[in-house]
């Protein structure tokens, strides 16, 4: 019973911020809803055991990217509503997102529902059973996914300097360097 | 499909909502995050559309990883934060260098003046 409570707590958190996300018009309500929906996916996490990922998205995603995502907001001033912008829908943009959408749900769903899955179980090792949650996964990615956690640090390296070269301003010519 | 190829969907939450509910929301979620993406015309709208539709896929992940009782799954969703992470930065570079001088009025078309 209060599993069902969590569940639905939980999908109504999410599904209310996802909505929230693409109706509101002001980016910086967008990005709040966006905090709203990440909270309710962690809580989802939480009801199906997987307490370090629901740390991990609290932090990580909530905590970081959507404070990110503000600072890009504020910073480029653009926390103004689309139609003020004169950012108007393409002509059969909204047609044509409804038509894919409702396709895309149907499709999804009607998978989802299909017992689909093959293939043994517990190849990495076992989500239940003695052991934390935090233990079973530190076991994996320190022993059977240690290159794939390696080359992460390689790609995080790759991203820093990627974002200081696309977001560095192009430096103007002064007349001291003309002279 | 018949479970004879060895794929037990054991469900230990017997009585919790099983598997395929946390895999109906997680649909749910993905679609809203890709109508999002069709429908909105601010970029950084349509990038928190995208990661609506990352999130959806790491609670398919975190829900198979329970119903076949492998953490396999979990350990991906933790790598696929991890290039999430960086998938932002980058994006959010590319996002101001967009906007860079030309704030008014500024959509994913405008993308295109950033060639050269």
């Amino acid at each position: 019973m209060v599993d069902w409570i969590v569940f639905l707590a939980g999908t109504l958190i999410a599904l209310s911020g996802a909505i929230g996300v693409v109706t509101l018009p002001n980016p910086v309500h967008a990005a709040l809803s966006l905090v709203l929906t990440l909270f309710g996916v962690a809580v989802l996490f939480v009801a199906q055991a997987a307490h370090f990922l629901a740390v991990v998205q609290v932090i990580v995603y909530a905590g970081a990217v959507v404070v990110l995502f503000l600072f890009v907001i504020m910073l480029l001033g653009v926390d103004r509503d689309e139609a003020n912008i004169g950012a108007e829908s393409l002509r059969a943009q909204k047609p044509a997102a409804a038509v894919i959408g409702v396709a895309s749900i149907g499709l999804l769903v009607a998978l989802s529902q299909v017992n689909f899955t093959t293939g043994a179980p517990s190849t990495a090792g076992a989500a239940d059973g003695p052991g934390t949650n935090v233990e079973k996964i530190a076991d994996s990615v320190f022993t059977r996914y240690v290159y794939a956690f390696e080359i992460t640090s390689v790609l995080l390296v790759i991203a820093v300097v990627g974002a200081v070269l696309l977001a560095r301003k192009p430096k103007p010519l002064t007349d001291e360097m003309t002279a | 499909m018949t479970q004879a190829q060895g794929a037990v969907l054991v469900d230990k939450a017997s009585s919790g909502p099983g598997g395929q509910w946390f895999l109906a929301v997680a649909a749910v979620l993905f679609t809203i995050g890709m109508v999002g993406l069709l429908l909105r015309r601010n970029v950084i709208v349509m990038f928190m559309c995208v990661e609506l539709m990352l999130n959806a896929v790491n609670l398919t992940f975190v829900t198979f990883a329970r119903m076949l009782n492998d953490i396999g799954g979990q350990v991906v969703v933790f790598f696929i934060m991890v290039v999430a992470a960086a998938e932002v930065v980058v994006g959010l570079g590319i996002i101001v260098s967009i906007f860079r001088g030309r704030k008014i009025g500024t959509t994913a078309d405008n993308a295109v003046l950033l060639k050269g």
